[in-house]
């Protein structure tokens, strides 16, 4: 009897309906318990982080905390900024800009790395596009790489002065994040 | 007989929601706000259905929290960020950056060790005007004055009847979602200052309420007519005041509230069709069997 | 009334899985599971909790994720996630009403097998496992009503924990064990949490063993005689799928109502109060589904008594199926135990009603009224009634009863009358 039921009922409308339509609110059930564990409002209003560049030496840098990510700010040397100017585009392993205020097929030159009159100053995310270490370079006595700028020491990948990958095995350069001058020494990241 | 009951109970969470929909989308003069003392139910824009908050009126609450009650109570689960978003007094972002400039943040430590004061920002909490309780005490008369982030929530007000009415009153609250009794209690409160009965024993540094539990409370009447100014033409009296600030606080304790009734409306909606439907493809299914 | 395996399989692939983990022959088992015909609504809130303790598990996962078990930070982390998480005050929502509604459908399921007599042979493992299910339920919800570390949470805790100390010589040790000091504290609130999140498995488990005891024994049914043969039963699927479903629907909507319109309702408004351990609230009540038990505490005018009385209030629950001495089961032919029941079913209500009064005057006096009549119902009107009562005549078999009353139309059961020991 049982069967019966089961064939004279399997492409009737009614039931179809209900299924599908249970269905439906089903899957809509889904999404609150998805978008809970997506960043939060408290999250969210965290986003953006003023950073005072006033106190760093030339040759310094320094790590500041952005959305729990650290960020490098180094006030780079005449030298180091001409060294990353002097490096052809072609010569990259990644050509690209990598720079959150400029379009994504840029050209990896230093200029399009930095803020304009403000060459000095290069900000960057500092994990590893690797695995997501953290490269060394910060501090005083730490490994700069070949190429003067940050060695990440897990996978050893070298990163020059414009925070550009030259060696190992990272596929890019190191992110810019979003970032503006609010005043001749302030800036304001994300 | 099963599918008399089948039918009954389609039949009465379809009436169930209808009442409720009505009981809540209508101010009824059931709820109709009685003259002094204020311990009725109030009418809100809130209750309900499709209850909503007033942008204004939470706009003038906050300013009426800001200049007299902030003086000794904190928010401290409030955001400014809250008073600019969806279903809150939603003012407009540039409102929201001067609300939080205008407060002094304690931040740090910096580069020395230092705590350090800045500007607000969006995403700050509101600040306490006591660094702790024991501040709170001492500068009170060592009563300590409850932080209102949830204070909407925490109030309440019960009707007592007898026992045989109180199913009825338990449904009768059910299906109209009354949630509002913090606020009704609040606007009792602010409102239910008055003299002390000539019997009545009142301690020293003490206030007379006709609402507070056991009519005494430390804190002076708060409110006076045309204490905080309004740019927008409300009246500016106790009532009006004390109206708008508990609306403020049922705001702050419960801020996703609209968002809450929106979703649930479509929520009803859909769980009613899904009803129907189950209701009659089941009655197809079982109508071939006898049972 | 275990029956043969109707399973074929009917692919290679299936028959392969059969020899191996033979899964798909289980939900075919279960999905053909012969099921007596005349089952009403009363039956459909079996699965009504299987929905509601899969929700719970659900949302209590998901709070879990965003909850801090700690006394100085559980509050505020309540009201973030109310506030600051995507979705949070709904996923909260609906596990603070969700333990509400997970208590309302258990009363009404245990209601459904005393008035049809489900817990007699030989179901009586299936019927403890339930007042096991019982047990673990209470414990969870109190347990889980301490997270919010409210001023109610917190007096709860301290007044709960504190009936251990009227055992007597272990008793103050105890408490300080299960508090992890010398008052609810940190400790407390931490091993609540990690114990609030273990036991709803522990209840899926018990569960399992209790659908299992379920499918062993069969289904009882409103006419509580035992199903005779094919002709009694349906297949589970889709026939009482459906009719779950519909009434799950219509569960749904009571459920909806409250998370949205009324989430606060059932709860009090001291919990929003941050808990203070120098202060209790001048009105300490626990939730709605403890009440009744509450007041049977609060009747007896001595400790040790009156929490031996609320304990003992459950646990004679697990003997029931050897107190009732009727041999037949539904209500529906004893017409004596059909009126106890009713006034059972009173006090009950009288109970949870008292239970929110100050225990004083004559709440004091129908609260021990109540409590006498409810032990009183158990101890001595169910062993009574089966020796004095004349049950009416039972059908002789569901199939006759159904086909019986559709030809009779009328409100007499056309039965023929049957011994009782044929029932």
């Amino acid at each position: 009897m049982a069967s019966e039921i089961d064939e004279t009922n399997r492409r009737d409308f009614l039931m179809i309906a209900t299924g599908a339509f249970a269905a439906v609110g089903g899957a809509a059930a889904l999404w609150p318990m998805i978008d809970q564990m997506n960043p939060d409002a408290s999250a969210l209003s965290l986003a953006s982080v003023e950073v005072d560049l006033s106190p760093i030496e030339e040759g310094q840098a320094i790590t500041v905390v952005w959305r729990g990510k650290p960020v490098f700010i180094r006030n780079r040397s005449k030298q180091e900024i001409d060294e990353a100017m002097a490096t052809k585009v072609e010569d990259l392993p990644d050509p690209e800009a990598r720079n959150a205020a400029i379009s994504d097929d840029a050209p990896a030159s230093d200029v399009n790395r930095t803020k304009k009159g403000k060459e000095n100053w290069l900000v960057l995310v500092g994990i590893c596009t690797h695995l997501g270490c953290i490269p060394k370079g910060q501090r005083i006595g730490d490994s700069k790489g070949e190429f003067g700028g940050w060695f990440c020491p897990c996978h050893g990948s070298h990163y020059d002065t414009s925070g550009r990958i030259r060696k190992g095995p990272a596929p890019r350069n190191l992110d810019v994040p979003p970032y503006e001058f609010i005043s001749d020494s302030k800036i304001k990241i994300g | 007989m099963n599918r008399l009951v089948g039918a009954i109970s389609a039949f009465c969470s379809v009436c169930f929601v209808l009442a409720g929909l009505w009981l809540g989308s209508a101010n009824s003069p059931a709820f109709a706000a009685s003259e002094a003392p204020h311990t009725g139910m109030q009418s809100w824009t809130f209750s309900g259905v499709f209850g909503h908050f007033d942008r204004a009126q939470l706009q003038r609450g906050y300013k009426v929290y800001q200049e007299v009650c902030s003086n000794c109570h904190g928010m401290r689960l409030l955001s400014f960020r809250n008073l600019g978003e969806a279903g809150g007094p939603e003012f407009s972002e540039a409102e929201v950056k001067a609300i939080a400039a205008g407060f002094q943040v304690v931040d740090g430590p910096n580069r020395d060790g230092e705590m350090f004061e800045r500007d607000g920002k969006p995403s700050d909490r509101f600040v306490s005007p006591f660094k702790n309780d024991n501040e709170a005490r001492s500068a009170n008369n060592s009563a300590l004055p409850p932080d209102l982030s949830v204070i909407g929530k925490a109030r309440g007000l019960h009707r007592e009847v007898p026992w045989y009415l109180a199913p009825f009153n338990w449904l009768q609250e059910i299906a109209a979602g009354y949630q509002e009794g913090g606020a009704d209690y609040m606007f009792a409160l602010l409102t239910g200052y008055a003299e002390a009965p000539s019997d009545f024993k009142l301690a020293e540094g003490m206030e007379y309420n006709k609402v507070f539990p056991g009519h005494q409370i430390a804190m002076p009447p708060p409110l006076s007519d045309e204490a905080v100014e309004y740019t927008d033409g409300t009246p500016q009296t106790v009532t009006q005041y004390a109206r708008d600030l508990s609306a403020f606080f049922m705001w702050a304790a419960d801020t996703k509230l609209e968002q809450r009734k929106q979703l649930g409306f479509r929520v009803m909606i859909y769980l009613l069709i899904l009803t129907v439907l189950l209701y009659l493809a089941k009655r197809k299914l079982w109508s071939r069997v006898k049972h | 009334m275990s029956h043969e395996s109707t399973y074929k399989p009917n692919s290679n692939f299936e028959k392969w899985m059969d020899e191996r983990l033979p899964i798909i022959r289980m939900s075919a088992e279960i999905s053909s599971f012969p099921t007596p015909r005349n089952l009403n609504y009363l039956w459909t809130f079996g699965g009504i909790l299987t929905f509601c303790l899969v929700v719970q598990i659900v949302t209590g996962i998901i709070l879990a994720m965003h909850y801090t078990p700690h006394v100085d930070y559980a509050f505020d982390s309540v009201q973030h996630i109310k506030r600051n998480v995507n979705f949070g005050w709904l996923l909260q929502g609906i596990h603070m009403v969700g333990g509400s509604m997970f208590f309302l459908a258990v009363f009404v399921h245990m209601f459904r097998g005393l008035y049809y007599g489900s817990y007699k042979a030989p179901r009586e493992i299936l019927w403890i496992l339930g007042v096991v299910l019982l047990l673990l339920m209470m414990a969870t919800a109190f347990m889980g009503y301490v997270l919010p570390w409210g001023q109610m949470s917190f007096w709860a805790a301290t007044v709960i924990t504190n009936l251990f100390s009227a055992i007597p010589l272990i008793g103050e040790s105890i408490v300080q064990w299960l508090w992890g000091g010398f008052s609810v504290d940190n400790p407390t609130l931490n091993r609540f949490y990690a114990l609030h999140f273990l036991l709803p498995f522990m209840i899926f488990g018990v569960v399992v063993l209790h659908i299992w005891a379920l499918h062993v024994t069969g289904n009882n049914n409103p006419i509580g005689i035992d199903v005779k043969g094919k002709q009694d039963t349906l297949a589970f699927h889709p026939l009482y799928t459906l009719k779950d479903g519909f009434a799950l629907a219509v569960f749904a909507i009571l459920f909806a109502w409250f998370v949205f319109y009324a989430p606060d309702y059932l709860g009090h408004p001291d919990n929003y109060i941050q808990a203070n351990p120098l202060q209790t609230p001048p009105h300490i009540v626990p939730e709605w589904y403890f009440l009744p038990f509450y007041a049977i505490l609060r009747a007896i005018p001595s400790k040790l008594l009156g929490v031996i009385a609320m304990v003992s209030s459950i646990l004679v629950l697990f003997i029931l199926p050897w107190l009732d001495t009727s041999r037949v089961r539904s209500a529906k032919f004893r017409p004596l135990y059909r009126i106890f029941f009713w006034i059972f079913v009173v006090t009950c209500l009288g109970l949870g009603y008292l239970g929110a009064k100050p225990p004083e005057g004559n709440y004091l006096i129908f609260a021990r009224l109540f409590t006498a009549y409810y032990f009183i119902h158990f101890l001595i009107v169910i062993p009574m009634l089966g020796l004095i009562e004349r049950p009416k005549p039972t059908p002789n078999s569901i199939s006759e009863s159904v086909l019986g009353k559709s030809k009779g139309g009328g409100g007499q059961p056309d039965a023929v009358p049957a011994a009782p020991e044929n029932r």
